[in-house]
């Protein structure tokens, strides 16, 4: 059973029949459920995108970062000139959103990876304005007023078949030599380049692939609302997305995917509190960070638990001792 | 193997190091005394490239390659690992996946005889493979660093004060590990505020005095060294 996993031509296969099924799948829920859900689910499905990219910036990398609304406005400008003023297809206009905000991403990369903690957020954080500020006199996006007229080309099997896809970009990432490397640099950057990681390197990957999820996140989510300003994408969507990633659990895939249907959906759910909703929804952010301190799926070694729980055999690999 | 030839470091306006030169030969275990400050860390810093000499004549030659202002990584894929002060292994992964780290700068996995290699010098990192390297320690956790950097195959292995902080008994263990691997094939750079081990082991030392190097010789002749003896052997 488990030489077969590990064969790739049958990981290929379990993994395209994984997108098909969800396909599928997606597609028939989108036809049961009623619109309003459907529309919760579709924001659950891109915020899941952009605070997976997140994840790996700040929760697997170490990199603190506050300005992932940026990229995701990046995104979301770019595809929707990409798709409006020159007629590109959606999912083209989508893919050139997620590589402009890669390319931004190595751009602001490169000065302020020199940066550690702090500093490296606020710098971020001025990055975000000035992308925001940028935006709002611009002629090509609107300005202000914002960019009208973009095709509701969304659908929800497309995001989610986007989100499994992360998912599995993740996954894999995070069982890589590049993972393993960025993970180094989150525990100790000196003991990481006295091993020989090359640190900016990796630091500007993470970001690259962070600011492409949230630039695939901000295209979608234009192509969802037909309708985007650049206050869309202010400091509190940075912080919200932050939040799913803290919540779930710093560096947790699992913790990710749970934090942003939990952080999507309690603010719909709590909508019949009305003017008490947005006091509930921090007062449930701070319990759940008083419980679960490291979020909630901090700490937590899902395919430990897992295996315990399945009684698998473990993997035999070089230099490990059962 | 490894010469350096009028290093300045300066920290700010702050000068570190005025005009060290060393050299490091193949086989030989060199070891570097002197007091708190006195620039030992940050000689082996800017060996391994964390650190950048601050004159354009300094020059650092490891393997006769002009290694000075090179990456640290680089210059760990030549074959020079830096066990850094204060072990700094990695606290949230297990002994094993701290040992995979250590062979990152080699491309490809790392084979079984690396970590038999490690085990061989190290017994009880093979006791603790799956613990989380944070819990180890203090010995273990040097024990675990040094382990580290033998992954990457190293032909010179500097190593920062591995006595910090340990057990009498631990530090004597961890110098004749440094022996072991000296006698396996591995060149070592040592930097020790004990300087009294430091010269029992090594071939020859040098001895640092704020930035400067005020002696060198025989590790044997420095330790009967009227003055040696008076400042850092305690007697």
């Amino acid at each position: 059973m488990k030489k077969l996993l590990n064969n790739w031509i049958v990981q290929v296969l379990l993994f395209l029949s994984l997108l098909g099924l969800t396909a599928y799948g997606s597609q028939m829920i989108n036809d049961i459920i009623p619109p309003y859900f459907l529309m919760i689910a579709f924001f659950i499905g891109i915020n899941l995108i952009m605070a997976l990219g997140l994840n790996l910036i700040t929760g697997v990398t170490g990199q603190l970062s506050l300005g992932h609304a940026a990229f995701m406005s990046i995104g979301a400008y770019s595809s929707a000139i990409a798709t409006v003023n020159y007629d590109l297809p959606f999912l083209l206009g989508v893919l050139i959103g997620g590589l402009i905000a890669s390319v931004f991403g190595v751009i602001i990369g490169f000065p302020t990876l020199r940066l550690t903690g702090d500093y490296l957020a606020i710098a971020t954080l001025g990055f975000a304005e000035i992308v925001r500020v940028q935006f709002t006199n611009m002629k090509i996006t609107n300005g202000a007023i914002g960019f009208l007229g973009i095709e509701g080309s969304t659908t929800f099997p497309i995001v989610m078949t986007i989100a499994v896809l992360t998912i599995c970009l993740m996954v894999w990432l995070e069982n890589s030599r590049n993972g393993r490397a960025m993970l180094a640099i989150r525990e100790d950057e000196v003991a990481s380049s006295a091993v020989g990681i090359n640190t900016t390197l990796y630091k500007i990957q993470a970001f690259a692939i962070g600011a492409f999820c949230a630039g695939v996140g901000g295209a979608l989510f234009a192509h969802t609302t037909t309708f985007i300003q650049p206050t869309d994408f202010g400091f509190q969507k940075s912080v919200d997305i932050l939040s799913i990633v803290v919540l779930g659990g710093l560096g947790s895939i699992p913790g990710t995917i749970i934090g942003a249907i939990v952080l999507t959906a309690a603010p719909e759910i709590l909508r019949p509190l009305s003017n008490y909703r947005m006091i509930v929804y921090g007062l449930l952010l701070v319990v759940i960070m008083i419980f679960r301190p490291y979020g909630l799926m901090g700490g937590v070694n899902l395919r430990q638990a897992l295996r315990r729980a399945m009684m698998f055999p473990k993997k035999k690999q070089a230099g490990r001792e059962e | 193997m490894l010469t350096l030839e009028k290093i300045n470091v300066s920290y700010g306006s702050i000068r570190a190091l005025h005009g060290i030169s060393l050299e490091v030969k193949k086989g030989e275990i060199v070891a570097l005394i002197g007091a708190n400050g006195a620039g030992k860390s940050t000689t082996l810093r800017t060996i391994s490239g964390l650190l950048k000499p601050s004159n354009k004549d300094s020059k650092i030659t490891f393997k006769d390659v002009q290694i000075q202002g090179a990456l640290p990584h680089k210059i760990v894929e030549m074959g020079l690992s830096h066990v850094p002060e204060g072990r700094r292994v990695f606290p949230e992964m297990s002994v094993y996946e701290n040992l995979l780290m250590g062979a990152h700068s080699r491309k490809g996995k790392p084979g079984q005889a690396d970590f038999e290699r490690v085990y061989h010098h190290f017994p009880r990192l093979k006791e603790r493979i799956k613990q989380l390297a944070g819990t180890l320690s203090g010995g273990e956790q040097q024990m675990l660093a040094m382990g580290r950097a033998l992954m990457a195959r190293p032909d010179l292995l500097i190593l920062d004060e591995p006595s910090m902080g340990l057990a009498p008994m631990l530090v004597e263990e961890i110098f004749h590990i440094i022996e072991d691997i000296n006698v396996a094939g591995t060149t070592i750079l040592l930097v020790e505020q004990n300087a009294h081990l430091a010269l029992e082991i090594s071939n020859r030392a040098y001895v640092l005095e704020t930035g400067e190097i005020v002696l060198e010789g025989l590790a044997q002749e420095l330790a009967t060294n009227e003055d040696i003896r008076k400042s850092y052997l305690g007697e």
